[in-house]
C-alpha cells in the first residue's frame, strides 16, 4: 500500500465498517416521509373519520376561500420545526449534503464552506420560533387525541384512539427533548441556586435533558407514527380498514 | 497468534505504509503492538505515549480509518485476517510516523478568555452546589487527545484552522461560561474567534471522543442557543432593550 498521510476526494477512507448504512437509511427514510406527507397533505381528502382527524391536518382550519389542500394551511410549522431541528440538521447535511458524508469519510473540498453562518443555513437560527408553535401544536393535537375517546356523545376507544393517543404521546417526546426548549427553560442559567425559580427551572432542564438525549430516537418514532396515523385514518375513511372499536 | 500491522512511516512531505507481523496475546492492544515493533523490528519508529490508560490522550491516531486511542483499543477486535491500518492523525501534520504536530491547538486555546470568578461572600469564600457544577464537569474530563478535532470536518476537510476553533476548544469555552461562579463574557469571542458557526452539528467529534463527552449536545448546542439569544433573537433583543438587563440573567 502505498499513500500519504493526507485524505482526498468524496467518500475516500480507510474506514471498513458499513458507515454508509446511518445516512443512507435516514436519507431514504426523511425521502420516504417527504413524498408520502406531500401526497397525503396535497390531496385534501379522507382525513377524518368518526371522531379522528389526520395530524397532517391537525389543528383543522376549514377556510373557503383557501383554493388548496386545508394541509397547507398549517403544515408550514410542523414542517419548519423538523427541518430545522438540530438532530435533521446532522442527518440530512449528512445524507443529502454530504458534508461530511460519515465521520472520518472525505467529502467534497474548496467549495467555500461555511457551514451555518451565512445564507442559507444561518436562518436555522429561528428554530426557537417554530419551537414555541410546536408545544401549541402538542396540546391542539392532545385535544384531538382526547377527543377520539368520544363516539357519538358517548366514551369508546377505537384503534384510532390508541394510534392518535400513542402518536400524541411520541411527538411530545419529541417536542419536548428540543435544544431549544433545553435552553429556554432553564439550560442558559448558569447559577441555578443564585436565580428566582432556580430549582424549579433545573428539574425542568433535567426533564427536558431526559428527552433531548433521545432526540434521536423520538424524532424517528415520532415521524413514522405521524405517517401512520394518517395513513389508518385514511384507509379506515376509505373503506379499505376496518376500524376496531375496543370499548 | 500473528497478525500483520500496516504502520505509517514517513514525514509530512512522503511516506508509505510498511507491514510489520507482530505476535497477539491476551488483551493486547494496539500501542503494545507498535512498542513490539519498536523493540523487535524497528527501533526508529516514531509514536507518542505516555500512561497506556486512555488518560494522557498521546496516543491518538487513525486505527483502520478510525479516530482512536492506541491504548485503548484492543487487538482481537481487528481479528478479520486483514492487516491493521495504523496511520496519524489526518487534520494536523505529520512530524515522523505515527507523531503530528498539535501546536496550532495550544494556540487557538490561548484565545479563550480566562475564568473569571465573582467576588467572594461576606465570609470571604464561594459556594456552589454540586448540581450545578455538573454540567461542566463533564467538559473537564477532556484529556486533550484531539481525536475531535482530528474527525472534525471543518478542520480535516475543509482546513478552516483560521476561522474555527474545533470542538476541544467550544468545550472548553462551554465548560468556563457555564461555570455557575464564572462572570466573563465570552459569547462574542465563541461566534466570531472560534467561529461556532462552522459547526454544523453533525456529531463526529461526539463520537470519537475517548471520554464520552456529549460534544455536540451538551457543549456545541448550548452555545449556539446562547448565540441565539445575543445576536439573533428579536424577542430577547426587545426584552433586553425594555429591561436593560444583559442577555444571559445570571452574568
Ligand atoms: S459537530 Fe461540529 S465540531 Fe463536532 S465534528 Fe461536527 S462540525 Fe466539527
Ligand atoms: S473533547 Fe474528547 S475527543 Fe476532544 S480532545 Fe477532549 S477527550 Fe479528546
Ligand atoms: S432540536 Fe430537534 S426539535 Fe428542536
Ligand atoms: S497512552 Fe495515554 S491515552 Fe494512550
Amino acid at each position: 500500500m502505498n499513500s500519504t498521510a493526507t485524505q482526498t476526494g468524496l467518500f475516500s477512507t480507510d474506514r471498513r465498517d458499513k458507515w454508509w448504512v446511518g445516512p443512507l437509511a435516514s436519507g431514504l427514510g426523511l425521502a420516504a416521509f417527504g413524498a408520502y406527507s406531500t401526497w397525503a397533505a396535497a390531496i385534501g381528502v379522507h382525513y377524518e373519520f368518526g371522531p379522528y382527524l389526520s395530524p397532517f391536518y391537525a389543528p383543522l382550519i376549514k377556510w373557503d376561500a383557501f383554493p388548496f389542500s386545508p394541509a397547507f394551511l398549517i403544515l408550514w410549522a410542523p414542517l419548519g420545526f423538523r427541518a430545522t431541528c438540530y438532530y435533521y440538521r446532522k442527518a440530512y447535511y449528512r445524507a443529502y449534503f454530504m458534508d461530511p458524508p460519515g465521520c472520518a469519510v472525505g467529502e467534497f473540498r474548496g467549495h467555500g464552506y461555511k457551514g451555518e453562518t451565512s445564507f442559507p443555513f444561518i436562518i436555522q437560527n429561528v428554530h426557537r420560533f417554530f419551537m414555541y408553535v410546536a408545544v401549541l401544536f402538542i396540546f391542539m393535537l392532545g385535544y384531538d387525541a382526547v377527543k377520539a375517546f368520544t363516539w357519538d356523545g358517548q366514551f369508546g376507544i377505537g384503534v384510532g384512539t390508541i394510534i392518535m393517543t400513542i402518536n400524541v404521546l411520541l411527538l411530545g417526546s419529541y417536542t419536548f427533548g428540543c435544544h431549544s426548549l433545553r435552553h429556554v427553560i432553564g439550560g442558559k442559567t448558569d447559577c441555578f441556586s443564585c436565580t428566582k425559580f432556580g430549582p424549579v427551572k433545573f428539574q425542568a432542564w433535567r426533564g427536558v435533558s431526559f428527552l433531548n438525549s433521545r432526540h434521536q430516537l423520538f424524532a424517528w418514532c415520532s415521524l413514522f407514527s405521524v405517517g401512520f396515523t394518517d395513513f389508518y385514518i385514511r384507509m379506515c375513511s376509505m373503506g379499505i380498514f376496518t376500524d376496531v372499536r375496543l370499548l | 497468534m500473528e497478525t500483520t500491522m500496516s504502520v505509517y512511516r514517513g514525514d509530512k512531505n512522503s511516506g508509505r505504509f510498511v507491514d510489520y507481523k507482530v505476535k497477539q496475546f491476551e488483551g493486547m492492544v494496539v500501542l503494545d503492538a507498535i512498542h513490539q515493533i519498536q523493540a523487535e523490528q524497528s527501533t526508529d519508529l516514531a509514536c507518542r505515549w505516555n500512561c497506556k490508560a486512555g488518560k494522557c490522550g498521546s496516543c491518538s491516531a487513525e486505527i483502520n480509518g478510525k479516530p482512536r486511542l492506541m491504548c485503548m483499543s484492543r487487538m482481537d477486535q481487528y481479528n478479520d485476517g486483514k492487516p491493521i491500518v495504523v496511520r496519524p492523525l489526518r487534520a494536523f501534520p505529520v512530524i515522523r510516523d505515527l507523531v503530528t504536530d498539535v501546536s496550532w491547538n495550544y494556540e487557538i486555546n490561548k484565545k479563550i478568555k480566562p475564568f473569571k470568578p465573582k467576588a467572594k461572600e461576606a465570609d470571604g469564600t464561594w459556594r456552589m452546589q454540586q448540581y450545578e457544577v455538573d454540567r461542566v464537569q463533564e467538559f473537564r474530563k477532556c484529556i486533550e487527545c484531539f481525536l475531535c478535532q482530528n474527525v472534525c470536518h471543518v478542520l480535516r476537510d475543509h482546513d478552516k484552522k483560521n476561522e474555527f476553533g474545533g470542538p476541544r476548544f467550544l468545550v472548553r469555552a462551554a465548560s468556563l461560561e457555564m461555570h455557575p461562579l464564572d462572570t466573563e463574557d465570552r459569547i462574542d469571542m465563541i461566534k466570531d474567534s472560534l467561529g461556532s458557526g462552522l459547526c454544523n452539528i453533525t456529531k463526529c467529534c461526539t463520537e470519537v471522543c475517548p471520554e464520552s463527552i456529549k460534544i455536540t449536545d451538551n457543549g456545541i448546542i448550548p452555545l449556539k442557543e446562547r448565540i441565539v439569544d445575543a445576536h439573533f433573537d428579536p424577542v430577547v433583543w426587545l426584552w433586553r432593550k425594555i429591561t436593560g438587563k444583559p442577555a444571559q440573567p445570571t452574568k
